[in-house]
Formats: structure tokens, C-alpha cells, sequence
């Protein structure tokens, strides 16, 4: 579904990715770890159209990327959930979950799709009139992933999604996004907690320093020592 | 002792509270959503009200077709102001895009002067004065406040109940996040301008109905409208609402008391304690 081909990119003179090659077929739940400063973000931000890459395609379904306008994303059936939740602070978790359904072709699924977010996500039901800063973070995540949801997209992108959440709420996300790639999803997961996001993505990518060190199935990166190194610089 | 005079003047002051506050709904829109002050706000109101008058005191239109163009016109000027002239300074210094929509601001009112001259124009429309009980209210005021009121309930119906609406609330909380939903920052910015520019629009509408125009009115309201937006809260919808209603009644009231231009030492003698004591208006912030 995604393709990535020798990807690289940076900001002016500084570089932060170096041809970074992956794959996403529909279905797979793959995970991008790797250090801090090793250019998860870059890569995100390029997938996302937040910057142009230098060098090398992004493809998605066959569609070259690399010059669609941030905006157009989302018609291309790519939803991406920003680190840090971003949702809009004075608005209802319901009103955020509109936002996500605002191109033409989602408002015309909403009340089907929101009835699935909320079968989902049963505690965003609850607190669908409250404002969406008043919800604990572990709910902001759901709300989220919620409101990326509604545009019915084709690949979702998680950032970081549990970043600055209690170990508790960790679990939960976590749980949550099993779930999804139970029921079909296809997920980019960029995640720090190498443990955790392996044991629920099928496939994962190792990104050190801007080049992918090693790929696999989840089983075979947890056993190999380069995760160790990049992590614990063993 | 029940004071009819008394009570006259609190009606007037809320009458006038209404077409203040739909004035402020304006200004606070753009300030709100694009974070841009319109100093030119009120001379967009005085073209329109050129509009009107042209349009139907000169050239014999009906009115209902003079005020849909008029409002339609300040729309279009709206979204031009913020196209050609707001656009290329979005991301420069605030002084700047102050500076930027003053120019216009002068620029109105030089083009406004060349083209229509310096005598007070009138409309010429003049409706009885209702009589209820020993009170004296006069209908024009009654009806540009109950049009002023429809105007603010529809635009609150419009932001809370459409996509567009919600967009329009959404981006001026994060705005880098709304292309991730397929919205385009630039188009709800023209958008939102256009809104203003018709808000504009209605005001001018009410506000000829009752007063003469002349090139240089925008300096007789404009730093009134801004003065109410900062008491409310810059940028916040209903503190402009509020603040409007406050205004208006120390005004009336006040003038009712003393003499009638105390009213307005009156008022802003409160705005200035009121600034003193919140110094970011009284509901503070953007909505």
C-alpha cells in the first residue's frame, strides 16, 4: 500500500534521512523505532507532506506522493495522528471526531462512521460533549486516533502515540491499536517503546541515524542484538 | 417613583447594545480565527453604507436589494483585504499587519472623500416613533437590533452546527493540525474574511438607517467597536458580546443621568478601571 524508495530528507543543510527504503502492505501493522534524533519524526513529517523529501518516492497504491499537497492527504486515504494528540482543546470530543470526517466524502459516512468510533472507543461516547482539554491523556490518544478515523482512511499513522501517557494508559493504547490491526487496519506505528509496539505490530523497522539498520517480523528484531545496541548502546 | 425616562434610557441602551455587539461579532471573528486586526473595520462600514445609499437614495433601487448588494459588496471587500493586502504580511510582525490595514484604512477614506464629497448624505428613510405606554422608542433602532440579533444568532447557529463553522472554531485553536483533516488553512482564512466583510456588510446596513454619512465616520465608531472587543476580550465572541451591552448601558444610562456626552466619559472611564483590573478584558483570550 505505502512504499517508500530510497527516501531522503532534512531541513536545509542538515539531513535526517539517507535513502530509507520500507514497505506497508494493507492489513500489516509495521512499527519504525530507533532512537532519539534518528529521524522517525523526519520520516513522518515527509509521508505526511510536512517537508519534501530530497531525493527517492513515496508511492501510495502506485500514486507518487512526494508533491501532494498536505491538504490532499487525506483524500489519498492516508490519515496521520500527530505526536502529541494535537486535538482542538475548546471543542467537544464529538466536534474533534467531526473535524476528522470534514472532506466531503467522509461527512456523507459520519453517523456510520462515528457509531464504529464509538464501538470502538466506548468512553469517547461518554464524554462526547465535553471539551476535548478535559480529557486525561490516555483519552485524548483515543480521541485521536478517533477523529483520524472518521475520514475512513486506507493507512494510519501514529506518532509517538504513547508518548506522555502513564503506564497504565500505555497499556491501553497499545491495546487499542492491537485491536485495530485485529480488525484490519493498516498501521504505521512510530513508537519509542520498542517492547511494547513489537508485540503488537507484525513487522518493524529499525531507523538509526536516518538509515534503516534492520528490518523483520516483530519476533526476529526483539531477538536480535542490534536492538539492544541502538537502545542501550550495548 | 417609577422613572419612564429612566427606563427609556436602559431600552435605548440595549437597542444600542445590539448593533455594538453585532459590530464587535465582526471584529472579533477575524482577530479570533486569523489573529489579524481589521483597523480598516470600520471604514469597510461607511463604504457600505456609501453602497446603500448610491444604490438606493441615488439611483432608486428597493431597499431590500440595496442592503443584499451592500452586503455582498463588503463580503467581496473582506475577502480582497485579506487576499491582496493581509495574505503576503500573515507571518510578519504584528506591528506590521496593524500598519498594513491602517494604509487601507486611509486609503478608504481618501477614495471615499474623492468620490462621494464631504457633505452628509442621508438615506432618507424615516419610520414613526413607537409609542408604548409613556415610553418612546424609535423603530428604526427597534428593528436594526432585532436584525442585528437574527445576524448574531445565525452566525452562532453557523459556527456551531456546520462543518465549515466548526472548521472556522477549530483553526483558530491549532492551526498547523488542519490539514491533516483535508482542511485548507487558506481557504478558511478568505473564508472567514468574507464572513467578516458581511457582518460588515449587515452593520452598515442598520447603521444608515439611523445615521448621516460622510468620508470620516469611521473614526466616530471604529475606535468605539475596538474599545468594546478589547473590554470583552480580544478575540472572544462573547465577551465582545457582553462588553457590548455593558458599554452601551453606561452610555445610555450615564447620558441620562448627566449630561449626553457623559455617558461616553462615563464609559470609558469604566473601560480604563475595567482594564486595570483584567488587563486581557473581562473574559480574557480568544474563544
Amino acid at each position: 500500500m505505502l512504499a517508500l524508495n530510497n527516501v531522503s530528507a532534512g531541513y536545509g543543510s542538515f539531513q535526517a534521512l539517507f535513502g530509507v527504503s520500507l514497505e506497508i502492505k494493507a492489513g500489516e501493522t509495521v512499527a519504525v523505532i530507533g532512537p532519539n534524533g534518528a529521524g522517525k519524526t523526519t520520516l513522518l513529517r515527509a509521508i505526511s507532506r510536512l517537508i519534501d523529501p530530497s531525493a527517492g518516492e513515496m508511492l501510495m497504491e502506485g500514486k507518487l506522493l512526494n508533491r501532494v499537497p498536505q491538504h490532499e492527504l487525506v483524500a489519498h486515504g492516508i490519515a496521520h495522528v500527530p505526536e502529541n494528540r494535537r486535538l482542538f482543546p475548546r471543542l467537544t470530543v464529538e466536534e474533534n471526531l467531526r473535524m476528522g470526517a470534514f472532506l466531503p466524502a467522509a461527512r456523507a459516512k459520519f453517523a456510520q462512521r462515528l457509531q464504529q468510533v464509538y464501538a470502538l472507543f466506548p468512553r469517547m461516547q461518554e464524554r462526547r460533549r465535553q471539551p476535548a482539554a478535559t480529557l486525561s491523556g490516555g483519552e485524548q490518544q483515543m480521541c485521536a486516533i478517533g477523529r483520524a478515523l472518521m475520514s475512513g482512511p486506507k493507512l494510519l499513522l501514529l506518532d509517538e502515540p504513547s508518548a506522555g501517557l502513564a503506564p497504565v494508559m500505555v497499556q491501553t493504547i497499545f491495546e487499542v491499536v492491537r485491536t485495530m490491526s485485529a480488525e484490519g487496519y493498516t498501521v504505521l506505528i512510530v513508537e519509542q517503546n520498542v517492547r511494547q509496539v513489537l508485540t503488537i505490530a507484525h513487522r518493524g523497522y529499525l531507523l538509526v541515524t536516518g538509515r534503516i539498520k534492520s528490518s523483520g517480523t516483530s519476533a526476529e528484531l526483539l531477538a536480535t542484538d542490534e536492538i539492544k545496541q541502538a537502545y542501550l548502546g550495548m | 417613583m417609577f422613572d419612564v425616562f429612566l427606563l427609556e434610557a436602559v431600552l435605548n441602551g440595549v437597542l444600542f447594545g445590539g448593533i455594538l455587539a453585532l459590530l464587535a461579532l465582526g471584529l472579533n471573528l477575524i482577530f479570533g480565527v486569523i489573529d489579524v486586526v481589521w483597523i480598516c473595520y470600520a471604514e469597510l462600514i461607511m463604504i457600505g453604507m456609501y453602497a446603500v445609499y448610491y444604490l438606493h437614495a441615488v439611483y432608486a433601487l428597493p431597499l431590500w436589494l440595496a442592503f443584499t448588494a451592500c452586503i455582498i459588496l463588503v463580503s467581496l471587500l473582506g475577502a480582497a483585504l485579506h487576499q491582496f493586502v493581509i495574505r503576503p504580511v500573515l507571518s510578519a510582525e504584528p506591528i506590521n499587519q496593524l500598519l498594513v490595514t491602517g494604509g487601507v484604512l486611509f486609503l478608504l477614506q481618501g477614495t471615499a472623500t474623492l468620490a462621494f464629497g464631504v457633505e452628509f448624505k442621508n438615506l432618507g428613510v424615516q419610520l414613526p416613533t413607537l409609542r408604548v405606554g409613556e415610553l418612546y422608542l424609535s423603530t428604526t433602532r427597534l428593528i436594526a437590533f432585532v436584525v442585528a440579533l437574527l445576524g448574531m444568532i445565525g452566525m452562532y447557529l453557523f459556527l456551531t452546527r456546520t462543518y465549515l463553522g466548526t472548521a472556522i472554531r477549530a483553526i483558530s485553536q491549532d492551526r498547523s493540525v488542519m490539514p491533516l483533516m483535508g482542511v485548507n488553512p487558506r481557504r478558511i482564512f478568505l473564508l472567514t474574511s468574507a464572513l467578516g466583510g458581511a457582518l460588515a456588510g449587515l452593520s452598515a446596513c442598520l447603521l444608515v438607517l439611523q445615521y448621516d454619512i460622510h468620508p470620516a465616520i469611521g473614526l466616530s465608531f471604529g475606535p468605539v467597536v475596538f474599545l468594546v472587543c478589547v473590554l470583552g476580550g480580544l478575540g472572544n465572541i462573547i465577551g465582545g458580546f457582553v462588553a457590548a451591552f455593558l458599554f452601551a448601558q453606561f452610555v445610555s444610562v450615564g447620558g441620562y443621568f448627566f449630561h449626553l456626552e457623559w455617558g461616553y466619559v462615563l464609559a470609558f472611564l469604566f473601560f480604563v478601571a475595567a482594564m486595570f483590573w483584567r488587563p486581557r478584558g473581562l473574559f480574557g483570550g480568544r474563544l
